[in-house]
């Protein structure tokens, strides 16, 4: 009898010019929290499909309960007790939470849908993931994003579940929403469910796990307990190498205020934003989800109206009416969704370059190829963008490929402004060190850049000058220098606490 | 990795010149010595030329993720609007006439644009679907439901588009032609015409780059419209004729021929190229099942099944390519 609930053995995967998983082996213990990392494209994607039946392996073995199992679509894997919370929710929006719980196993009573008894089940899973508030009659699409998880995860338990496998549960979620659903994973973990969790960030890790495994290019790297392993010994094993610095900060030289902000008001989103950003600096912008970060920056760059409120470009009172209107004030605006509102997916990379500045690319009325081309191959080499050619579609491209192709497309408009909502959500180490260059790069060339970051220690390492937002409003402005420079500060005014 | 998908793109465009090339070796074999004529070949062409200029029109709104239903009932308003004037107004004048014809119906395809975008009508479905009724009516109306002929009133130089021929080979598809390049270089060369690839794609991701969307999209149904009436003439030219119930099979010829050629409804795709195969295609399709002596009735079930089919291979087509991303994302 060993001691797995669930163990993969020597699986190998293969797809056309790829072996996505070689020789990878891992188990999972009943009652445990299995934590599992890896850059982009290491293969845990690939892992969890092998779990979850949608992919089949060509060779290893699958264990469940020490039987041993071959799921050939994810039906046998569900009954197998395999459950999977994937990190973009599988529910049905315009549908009741009891229908999302037991979408596609419906109880019926004489060929009829039962439902007294699907929403008490569905009622009773919930409380006992302590989420005894959430309406199962409710539409899902008017619960919050955590709430919406909680009925993912409501639908693995009502399944009685032995394995419960979290994808970057996290990655969407606000500091409240995380820590409930931390309490959730604990309470799953006590009544002997074991959980195999994926995420990119690490302090959730040491907080959660108490194992972790480690792939790299597809193979099994470690698997340790982790009060054995430090942040820097995981990052090691995950990227191969020593990273000497995880934010390689490099200090410009301050310039004059270039962009400035007065009382920016904008109905039920922001109620007073203040600020100014300085040329030769980074702006950090910190605040939970929903603190109006994101919305500011949208407003300033057009892209939504705002009630009131001056703008100010380089001392000058500009009015931005739309995002044509910001670029041609040399504002750049680097979203947040990179795959909805930065790339056009469909699209080659060099069509995605220069999506900002179609204008600058020709002479007279026609595109000057040889001037796409020569720029396009430049803005590859310098980002280090890895892709086959420029005529690859974007889609095909990793995510931290993808985001350095949305960054090239704003180096390209020549802008002086620089703003960066969540630059570096969703890409691996390697990727985000690099476009942590790319801004110091900007720096130093004298623009003025502004990051927006949920990631403190990425605020605290990479900023000058962070401005703290809660609730629409500036709660803080704090210099590098300052005492108040340090994370329980930052939070401290991100919460709504005085400062003295 | 660039060859791999450049000759995936070739072997697509090959696929639909193929299906063309079988097409033909059958007609040739089931109708022999009628298909393979040359005066015979002319007459393909001739009849293509029509849903040529429309589908040019039509592919646009295609790769916007849009659709254009109006365009069978512009292109004959356009051909109305010259019967009227030509036999209510005596105006015979044909820079006026024609000016006037592609006038209308590039006002009418302005409106399927403003209608979508400034009021927000929820897909162009919607809009260009109430058009289509709104402009056969209209057709209808000034024409008050009868036929206008064009012979013998002294306008013969307005037909010449439409009929004449040079070698046997018909102006209307040199017309054709030097459309079909000016689209190439528009939108390949041109920003608006790239523009309208990303629009496709992903019209919030274009209008955060600076891209004026709602304006690309107005343009491309202005565009459409255009092409409505220039095909309006060339229709005064051949049949000689301004009918406002002539019109019924062009929308869905039009759209067939885009996604024979390579077009998809989901946007961002599609090449100018690619739409003269597939309008050939289609009108290849008529001219031998003519020649064969199929009845109009078994004409419309042929045509059905090929839109069906044309409609099916987009469908499989996107799902190959969408496992293609999944495996290269693993």
């Amino acid at each position: 009898m060993s001691e797995y609930v669930v163990e993969l053995k020597n699986i190998t995967k293969r797809f056309p010019g790829v072996v996505a998983l070689k020789n990878m082996s891992i188990g999972i213990k009943p009652g445990e929290i299995h934590g599992l990392i890896g850059e982009n494209g290491a293969g845990k994607s690939t892992l969890i499909k092998v779990l979850t039946g949608v992919h089949t392996p060509e060779e290893g073995e699958i264990f469940v309960d020490d039987r041993k199992v071959v799921f050939k679509n994810p039906v046998q894997s569900r009954e197998a007790g395999i459950a999977c919370v994937y990190q973009e929710l599988n529910i049905v929006k315009q549908l009741s939470v009891t229908d999302n719980v037991f979408m596609g196993r419906a109880v019926k009573k004489n060929g009829l849908l039962d439902y007294p008894r699907m929403h008490k089940e569905a009622e009773a899973a919930l409380k006992t993931l302590g989420h005894p508030e959430i309406n199962v009659r409710r539409e899902c699409g008017k619960l919050g994003v955590g709430q919406q998880q909680m009925v993912e995860i409501a639908k693995a338990v009502s399944l009685d579940a032995k394995l419960i496998i979290m994808d970057e549960p996290t990655s969407s979620l606000g500091k409240d929403e995380i820590a409930q659903l931390m309490e959730t994973v604990r309470s799953l973990k006590a009544r002997g469910v074991a959980i195999l969790f994926v995420s990119h960030k690490l302090e959730e890790l040491f907080e959660l796990c108490e194992r972790v495994t480690v792939m790299r290019d597809g193979e099994h790297i470690l698997t340790e307990d982790i009060g054995n392993m430090t942040e820097d010994s995981l990052i090691n094993a995950m990227v191969g190498r020593t990273l000497d610095n995880l934010y390689p900060k490099e200090v410009g030289v301050k310039g004059d205020v270039w962009l400035e902000a007065k009382e920016l008001k904008e109905s039920g989103v922001l109620r007073d934003v203040t600020f100014q950003a300085h040329a030769g600096q980074i702006t950090g912008f910190a605040g939970l989800v929903g603190a109006g970060r994101t919305e500011t920056m949208r407003a300033i760059f057009g892209a939504d109206k705002l009630d009131s409120g001056e703008v100010y470009v380089k001392g000058e009172k500009v009015h931005i009416r739309s995002p044509k209107d910001a670029i041609r004030h040399k504002i750049a605006f680097l979203t947040e969704d990179r795959k909805g509102q930065g790339l056009v997916l469909s699209l080659d990379v060099r069509t995605n370059l220069i999506l900002a500045n179609m204008d600058g690319f020709c002479t007279g009325p026609f595109f000057d190829k040889c001037k796409i081309d020569s720029t396009g191959t430049d803005i590859v080499n310098d980002l280090r963008i890895k892709t086959p050619s420029l005529n690859e579609v974007t889609a095909q491209l990793s995510g931290g490929n993808q985001q350095k192709v949305v960054i090239g497309k704003w180096v390209n408009t020549n802008a002086d402004i620089f703003i960066f909502d969540e630059p570096t959500r969703g890409i691996d180490v390697g990727a985000k060190i690099e476009v942590y260059h790319v801004m110091n790069d900007l720096v130093k060339a004298g623009k003025c850049v502004i990051m927006v970051s949920s990631e403190l220690p990425e605020i605290l390492a990479m900023s000058d000058h962070v401005v703290v937002m809660r609730e629409g409003r500036v709660m803080a402005n704090m210099d590098r220098d300052s005492k108040h420079f340090n994370s329980e500060d930052i939070m401290k005014a991100a919460w709504g606490g005085e400062l003295e | 990795m660039k060859k791999q998908s450049k000759g995936k793109e070739l072997l697509q465009k090959l696929a639909t010149l193929m299906a063309l090339a079988i097409l033909v070796i059958i007609f040739t074999i089931a109708v022999p010595g009628k298909f393979l004529r040359y005066p015979n070949l002319m007459n393909v062409l001739k009849q293509a030329g029509i849903n040529c200029l429309i589908s040019a029109g039509m592919l646009i709104t295609l790769i916007t993720a849009g659709i254009d239903l109006s365009v069978g009932s512009n292109t004959v308003l356009c051909a109305c609007t010259i019967g009227v004037l030509v036999q209510n107004f005596g105006i015979t004048n044909p820079v006026i006439l024609m000016i006037a014809g592609i006038l209308v119906s590039t006002f009418c395809g302005f409106m399927n644009g403003v209608l979508l975008t400034r009021l927000d009508l929820p897909h162009p479905f919607v809009s260009t679907m109430g058009m289509k009724n709104v402009l056969l009516g209209l057709a209808l109306v000034i024409t008050s439901s009868t036929s206008i002929g064009f012979t013998n009133k002294g306008v013969d130089s307005l037909l010449f588009l439409g009929s004449a021929t040079i070698g046997g080979f018909p102006v209307s598809f040199i017309l054709v032609l030097v459309v079909f390049f000016c689209f190439d270089i528009f939108l390949n060369r041109t920003p608006l015409g790239r523009q309208i690839y990303c629009v496709g794609g992903n019209p919030e991701a274009a209008r955060l780059s600076g891209i004026p969307s709602k304006n690309v999209l107005t343009f491309v149904y202005t565009l459409s419209g255009f092409m409505c009436g220039l095909a309006g003439v060339v229709l005064c030219g051949r049949v000689a004729v301004a009918n406002a119930n002539s019109g019924a099979t062009y929308d869905n010829d039009a759209i067939a021929a885009c996604i024979l050629g390579g077009a998809s409804f989901t946007g961002g795709k599609g090449t100018i190229w690619g739409t003269l195969v597939g309008c050939l295609l289609m009108a290849v399709i008529r001219n031998g099942l003519n020649l064969l002596g199929a009845s109009n009735d078994v004409q419309y079930i042929v045509i059905g099944a090929v839109i069906i089919i044309a409609v099916t291979i987009d469908v499989t087509r996107n799902k190959m390519e969408a496992r293609a991303r999944k495996m290269a994302a693993q």
